[in-house]
């Protein structure tokens, strides 16, 4: 990545890549909340920051003013890359929802349950005896990949694959428009050959599900279609292998909340809430596409902004003790998922993953620690988690 | 007392902490939207359930009634 200018008032100035930002980001926000709800900085072409919990929502809400045909904040102007429903507004934002929402409930993603928990036991395996591991590389990084492949129709082991565009896409590329039109085309290809097998060997998979799907009759088109692909590909591993590392990064340090949870495995759902709470992993965009106000802050057009649900989630005027994680927080009503029309669709997939992750691993590694001889790191853009987090065990 | 509980549809985006809080309560449709059970009335024994769904709806589109 580029050298970037330094930071000096996150009021004006803000820069989400910057290293502070990306290594602890809750001080800066807080100071934020306080001093200017919404930030702004002239870097990325203009972008607004929100930070309150209630500013936050309105923007959610506000279809009218805010277009989801750009979600990521980037440094060049992007081109435009559909992947509905997530870069759709309404009305196309319904019906495209809907065509992917079955495949999501919570009782279609139980068959999956079994494979996760298989999943989660082989990797588990294969650094049990071994006095530690990375848990962000050797286990959190690999389940998520492993189940969409899988719900997908495709190879597990492709994930390395995946992993290199997801970090093209969202990482890299939001400073270097090369590398991001390179890996968009490599998924497209990638896409199509898989399409075109199913066309003669249809299977029981999503890529077989969707390319035969039809709104209001008509078959939907091919770049809808590898849109939707590249979307359940994109959002639902870098996202979910943040969320289950964050688990760990916190119960490495907590050694009395994951006592706990060893004892009260029947907690854990609760706690995930609130890891998903306080570690949110996902941080969205919109376009203004219309002028408006925000809490009093204009907010012009074609300007972006930062919609940045981990903040939202730690305003304490909405949640008590918002920098507290407190695994058995009973009123959690925490927009990790995002609120409004864009709810993610992957959001029960996603927590049966952390739950089941959670669960087969303090089965059988109930007591763990930081290692204090290596450094965790974190991702930085769009979706935030560690990227290396080196435990022992015992 | 009698406490019922209701799901704003037009709300509802389909978090579903409502069914998993409260299964007795509420049902999820084959999109994964919310609605209540039957006519929405919550036995006493669940009127805590009911209320904990309410507190963990992200989108507040439940609504708790309780009438005398």
């Amino acid at each position: 990545m580029s050298a970037r200018p330094p930071v000096n008032d996150w009021s004006t100035d803000f820069d989400h890549l910057d290293p502070r930002w990306v290594e602890n980001p809750y001080p800066i926000w807080e100071e934020l909340r306080e001093k200017c709800p919404v930030a702004h900085t002239e870097r990325f072409r203009g972008v607004y920051f929100p930070s309150r919990y209630e500013d936050v929502r309105a923007v959610a809400y506000d279809t009218e003013h805010f277009s989801s045909r750009r979600i990521i904040v980037r440094e060049t102007p992007p081109p435009r890359i559909p992947a509905p429903p997530i870069t759709s507004d309404p009305p196309e934002h319904r019906p495209a929802k809907n065509l992917l929402l079955p495949a999501f409930t919570p009782d279609a993603i139980k068959r999956h349950e079994p494979g996760m928990r298989e999943i989660c036991g082989k990797l588990i395996a294969r650094f049990a005896d071994k006095g530690g591991c990375d848990a962000a590389v050797d286990y959190a990084q690999e389940i998520p990949v492993r189940v969409i492949a899988v719900m997908l129709g495709l190879p597990e082991e492709e994930g390395e694959r995946f992993r290199k565009w997801i970090h093209e896409i969202l990482e890299a590329g939001i400073t270097r428009p090369d590398i991001l039109m390179k890996a968009l085309g490599e998924t497209e290809k990638y896409f199509q050959a898989e399409i075109e097998k199913r066309r003669t060997d249809p299977r029981d998979d999503l890529i077989t599900q969707l390319s035969r799907a039809t709104i209001d009759g008509e078959p939907i088109s091919e770049p809808h279609l590898l849109g939707a692909l590249r979307l359940i590909l994109i959002a639902g591993i870098d996202t979910t292998w943040s969320a289950i590392g964050s688990c760990f990064w916190h119960l490495a340090q907590h050694p009395q909340d994951r006592k706990r949870l060893v004892d009260e495995p029947e907690l854990i759902p609760t706690a995930v809430e609130e890891f998903l709470r306080a570690y949110a992993p996902v941080t969205m965009a919109r376009e203004v596409i219309k002028d408006t106000t925000i809490n009093g802050c204009p907010m012009k057009s074609g300007e972006m902004v930062l919609l940045s649900f981990p903040a939202a989630n730690r305003d304490p005027k909405m949640f008590p003790d918002a920098d507290r994680v407190v695994i058995d927080r009973a009123e959690n009503r925490h927009a990790a998922f995002g609120l409004g029309i864009h709810r993610c669709i992957g959001s029960n997939l996603a927590r049966l993953e952390i739950t089941v992750a959670l669960q087969e691993w303090l089965k059988r590694i109930p007591d763990f620690r930081l290692d204090p001889s290596a450094k965790v790191t974190w991702s930085e853009g769009t979706v935030r988690g560690p990227r290396k987090l080196p435990v022992l065990f015992g | 007392v009698t406490v019922k509980v209701k799901v704003d549809r037009e709300k509802c985006q389909g978090h579903a902490r409502c069914a998993a809080l409260a299964p007795e309560l509420f049902a999820l449709d084959e999109l994964g939207n919310a609605r209540e059970i039957g006519d929405g009335s919550v036995p006493d024994a669940l009127a805590d359930k009911a209320y904990l769904a309410k507190a963990n709806c992200p989108e507040m589109a439940i609504d708790v009634e309780e009438t005398q």
